[in-house]
């Protein structure tokens, strides 16, 4: 009860606050002039109560899906990481660390604990375990469900700090605004939505950060924090191969521009080693850190790194620099050499694993398309739409470049990196849709940057026409920029009004982007899929718990040893609400068994019968949304079984399934098509 | 009191009514219906039902085309076998039909069918339903000029002399059947996609079904050893079916023939009196353990113990083969063990766990001609090792070992030395 009437007020809120944030933020200045009170106590008061209310804002814009359906766990992929935290909570650790479970991927079975990653189910189980400590009697599916809101309410923090790090404390409090409210990360983590990605961007940003940190100071102590966030992100998500290859590309910039210091080296090793060593620790990455193609470029410029520190003491012990230009080639040619052939040898006697296919598919967007059926049908793994850049980033799209222009005039080894991550970030974002996500925070921090910037300026002019600036502005940084900046623009006419007309510009664009967000979350984003939900004839609400209804159907009519075959979409939610062995699941990681339930839906009866039986099948699982028009059903996920079944057997051949090239499903189908189970 | 005392005598007098019916238990069937045509068949082949009524048999008998008979009632099935011998019937009477018939083999009961010249088409498509065709000809008969009944001195040798037998004691009993079967009716071939129909009495090479009448225009489409006599299905739910086409072949007439000895012989298989086994007690532990683990881990030592009994007709005998195998399987058999026996019945196989993970199943497909079938199988999961089951230390890594050690050791020194010597 409780719950419900604080989502509800969230609700409210959620419409102005974002608006009354950002301007509150913009207008901080001015506040101080009317109090006359300018200590930096003042500012700080306004800078925590702001990042507050971004706090409280961030978690609330995300409970709109408990507010219209309840609290429940959305999607597919979530049921599972539910299912082993429920177990995580009530075996303990060491019976997860060593779970093997005989429910999914009957007969093979799974090793649970060491094919995932802990880092989100052991995050909710500490939550819940503090939360019990202290007498708060909750269930554990409620702390599943708000796990991704609470950290998306921590990223906020983040990017301010990290904000804070890569310009000034007002890009921060912007950072912090935008993301809390960006579609694009929204759409990972609503309540509900209890995913890897909703803990792991935070550890993303926070690793990212406390590097940035480290380069900015040289600490050793920041370095150490940075490979302690890579731990979490490593335990967390797979997206961390982003971070252990971003990291290494930045330094290697910094190496090529000139920009190598004693503080990059101190930070990139500490991070380097630490992390990899604690990486290591997680039973599913294990050695892969050192021996799987994805990781070997930290590898080479974490020798690189001590090469150029050779060449550096070098430098400094010999005073000739013509010997020493001598001496550098011939360094620089045998370590590119040796390099070289390691890799070489490496590669060729099998002890470097080469690339797996998802990460070819990110560099090359048509591989998967051509080689790897089963991760093209996954619908998060298809090439972005245009539209969903606009619809997730609205205008921070037209202010990432803005915001790129900016980090170029003042180019440090901090703006480098933010610069980088949103260039490499948005090219990946643009391969797969779910990796908009990755690319959110790095759009939301240049934007931010953007914003800051341009406002900083135009009140700054304001102020200086107006004759009663006042003296001090509080931001040292920004203050220089901006004079320079405002004696530019002495020399045209109307820069006053020009200025406000901008200004009420910016203003209406954020607000804008408020409203955007918070329709998107609204709409979009807080559906569980699980539930459906429609609009009827006369424009209210139609929901259909039809999912639900199937999986307890099947928990309670069918024998507690029944295998349930079905396409792997639903392998999680049958496990996790049916309780019921599955054939196949969401983890996709056995090619041959998912063709075979793709072979055994896709072969005539009796040949399907036979597959059936060799699996110990006892009941098909199919999904027909033909009568609510529910368009994500089996008949339309049917010709990726073809596809599937066919890569691995080639009796399927997905031209007989097709008429002419159209796929048909009425009485004008193919014959196999028809035939087919 | 006297009301007490005769409630229970009435219980206790109800009591071996229910025993006696068909289960698990007591496998031999029990309550059987026979269909004639006329209920003249029940005097003229008294001496088999005779021999079925004295070992413990309730017959009931009853007109083929009796608008009252049923086969089940409620549900509930009121028979555990069935008897046809009513070769002319063209419409059962009462809910009887085809289907019914089938559904009530599916349930795992017994049907004995016996068709003679002139079948009905219904009495062929019941056949057929078994895996079973007649002669298609009306009015064929299975002839045989060489082997032939000397009694008969009709010239048409349509009394056959057979004793092509098959050769399995557990269908036709261990003493061997001296006279030949005496045989007259129509022959039917054995349906090639049906692998559970048998052939038990098959005509010799000489034989040929036709029309004894008429002249023989064309080559007769059944001939020689192709034409079975008798036949046997046993279901895959262990129903058995007995299918012939001579209901003459029961009746008292033959009196100096096999035909006695043969038929009940085989009426005790059919019948479940013969061949059926039954698994129990299936249980598997590690070696030296007897509790049954719910998981067992890769590389354990197993035992897998089975008994295994067949039913005489009166009580469980052991059963007696060293033939019996237990696959561990996933998808296909990773452990192949043939089981030993103690004599007893107890059969029992000791193997380790393949080094491989999954659900497995302990999978007994014991199938052997005129048997039931036993298929047993019991799924437990193998996990691979807990973390902390490995070894702590291999020996193979010590100098992996002492470098680390080492490398600790000389930085400490390193770093002292360093700070505080100048």
């Amino acid at each position: 009860m409780v719950g419900k009437t604080e989502s509800q007020n969230g609700a409210v809120k959620a419409t102005a606050a974002p608006a009354m944030n950002l301007e509150s933020d913009l207008f901080s200045n001015f506040s101080f002039k009317s109090f006359k009170l300018k200590t930096k106590q003042q500012e700080l008061l306004l800078r925590v109560s702001i990042l507050g209310l971004v706090y409280i804002l961030a978690f609330i814009t995300r409970l709109f899906s408990v507010l219209r359906y309840e609290s429940m766990i959305h999607e597919f992929d979530p049921y599972f990481n539910y299912r082993t935290t429920l177990f995580l909570t009530e075996k303990g650790f060491y019976e997860f660390w060593n779970w093997f479970d005989s429910e999914s991927w009957y007969p093979l079975g799974r090793i649970i604990g060491g094919t995932l990653y802990p880092g989100l189910m052991v995050t909710a189980a500490f939550i819940y375990w503090t939360l019990r400590f202290l007498r708060f009697a909750v269930h554990i599916r409620e702390v599943c469900v708000l796990t991704a809101p609470f950290f998306a309410s921590n990223t906020t923090v983040v990017a301010y700090f990290f904000g804070k790090e890569i310009w000034d404390s007002g890009a921060g409090l912007v950072a912090a605004a935008f993301i809390a409210i960006c579609p694009g990360y929204i759409s990972r983590s609503v309540a509900g939505s209890y995913d890897n990605e909703g803990v792991a961007i935070f550890a993303l940003l926070l690793t990212f950060y406390l590097f940035v940190k480290a380069v900015n100071t040289g600490s050793l102590a920041w370095a150490l924090a940075s490979a302690f966030g890579y731990f979490y992100m490593v335990s967390a998500w797979g997206g961390y191969v982003f971070i252990i290859n971003l990291i290494p590309l930045y330094v290697l910039v910094l190496l090529i521009t000139g920009r190598y210091s004693m503080r990059l080296y101190v930070a990139y090793n500490c991070m380097y080693v630490l992390g990899m060593l604690l990486a290591m620790q997680i039973r599913f990455v294990g050695f892969q850190h050192v021996q799987s193609g994805e990781h070997m470029a930290a590898m080479g410029v974490f020798f690189l790194m001590q090469v150029f520190y050779f060449l550096d003491w070098v430098k400094y012990m010999l005073s000739d620099t013509k010997l020493f230009q001598a001496f550098l080639r011939i360094t620089v040619t045998s370590a590119i050499a040796v390099g070289a052939l390691a890799l070489g040898v490496g590669t060729a006697s099998g002890y470097i694993s080469p690339w797996t296919g998802r990460f070819y598919s990110l560099l090359d967007p048509t591989y998967a398309k051509d080689n790897i059926p089963i991760i093209a049908s996954v619908s998060e793994h298809q090439p972005t739409a245009w539209s969903s850049f606009m619809f997730d980033f609205h205008i921070l799209l037209f202010l990432f470049p803005a915001g790129l222009y900016f980090c170029f005039k003042k180019l440090s080894d901090a703006t480098i990196f933010i610069v980088m991550y949103g260039l490499t970030s948005m090219y990946f974002a643009g391969v797969m849709v779910r990796l908009i996500l990755v690319a959110t925070p790095a759009v939301c921090l240049i934007s931010a940057i953007a914003v800051s910037a341009t406002i900083k300026n135009l009140t700054s002019l304001l102020r200086t026409k107006s004759k009663t600036a006042v003296a001090g502005s509080s931001k040292g940084t920004g203050g220089s920029k901006a004079s320079s900046k405002a004696s530019f623009d002495q020399s045209q006419p109307f820069q006053k009004n020009g200025a406000i007309a901008l200004l009420l510009g910016a203003f209406y664009l954020l607000s804008k982007y408020a409203t955007h967000c918070t329709w998107v979350t609204s709409e979009a984003y807080s559906s569980p899929s699980i539930v459906l939900a429609a609009r009827g004839a006369h424009g209210n609400r139609v929901i259909f718990d039809d999912y639900r209804e199937a999986y307890f159907w099947l928990r309670q009519n069918t024998p507690p040893d029944a295998k349930v075959m079905s396409w792997w979409d639903y392998g999680y939610q049958i496990t996790a609400m049916g309780n019921r062995t599955v054939i196949v699941d969401n983890n996709t990681w056995n090619n041959t068994h998912i063709a075979t339930v793709g072979r055994a839906m896709s072969s005539y009866e009796d040949e399907a019968y036979e597959i059936m039986r060799s699996l110990d099948v006892d009941y098909v699982l199919v999904v027909f949304g033909g009568v609510t028009g529910y368009s994500s059903d089996d008949i339309n996920k049917f010709l990726w079984m073809v596809r599937i079944g066919g890569g691995v057997f080639p009796v399927i051949k997905e031209p007989d399934y097709l008429v002419n090239g159209d796929y048909r499903v009425d009485k004008g189908a193919a014959p196999k098509m028809l035939n087919c189970l | 009191m006297a009301k007490l005392l005769l409630y229970l005598t009435l219980a206790t007098s109800l009591i071996p009514l229910f025993s006696v019916a068909f289960s698990p238990e007591n496998p031999t069937d029990r309550r059987v219906l026979v269909l004639v045509d006329d209920f003249a068949i029940k005097s003229s082949h008294s001496l088999y039902f005779g021999s079925l009524t004295s070992r413990g048999f309730q017959l009931e008998f009853k007109l083929a085309d009796d608008p009252n008979i049923g086969l089940q009632r409620y549900g509930q099935y009121l028979y555990d076998a069935l008897v046809l011998f009513c070769p002319s019937v063209e419409r059962f009477g009462g809910s009887i039909d085809v289907a019914s018939i089938v559904d009530f083999v599916d349930s795992g009961h017994d049907l004995i069918v016996a068709a003679d010249s002139n079948a009905s088409d219904l009495i062929r498509e019941v056949a057929t339903e078994c895996g079973v065709d007649f002669d298609e000809d009306p009015a064929a008969m299975v002839i045989d000029h060489i082997n032939y009944a000397v009694s008969n001195f009709d010239g048409d040798h349509t009394l056959i002399a057979s004793d092509d037998f098959i050769k399995a004691d557990v269908i036709l009993g261990s003493k061997k059947i001296e006279a030949p079967v005496l045989f007259q009716g129509i022959g039917h071939s054995l349906n090639p996609a049906n692998s559970l129909v048998l052939k038990v009495l098959s005509a010799s090479s000489s034989a040929y079904s036709a029309n004894p009448k008429s002249k023989l225009s064309n080559p007769p489409s059944l001939t020689g050893s192709a034409i079975s006599l008798v036949s046997v299905v046993q279901a895959r739910n262990n129903a058995r079916i007995l299918i012939t086409g001579s209901l003459s072949m029961f009746s008292n007439r033959h009196e100096k023939s096999g035909n006695e000895q043969f038929l009940t012989e085989i009426s005790k298989w059919v019948f479940h009196e013969r061949g059926h086994l039954k698994a129990v007690n299936v249980r598997h532990h590690k070696v030296g353990e007897s509790d049954e683990p719910a998981i067992y881990r890769i590389n354990d030592d197993l035992e897998y113990s089975v008994e295994i009994y067949e039913w005489s007709g009166t009580s469980w005998e052991p059963y007696v083969s060293d033939d019996v195998q237990v696959q561990f399987y996933m998808m296909s058999p990773y452990v192949l063990k043939t089981l030993s026996t103690d004599q007893k019945g107890h059969y029992s196989a000791e193997f380790k766990v393949p080094d491989v993970y999954g659900v497995f199943q302990f999978k007994v497909e014991y199938q052997r001609l005129g048997y039931t079938s036993l298929s047993l199988s019991k799924q437990i999961p193998v996990r691979p090792y807990r973390h902390n089951e490995y070894e702590r230390f291999l020996p193979a890594a010590y100098p992996y070992y002492g470098s680390a050690f080492s490398m600790m050791a000389g930085f400490f020194i390193f770093t002292i030395v360093h700070l505080y010597s100048k």
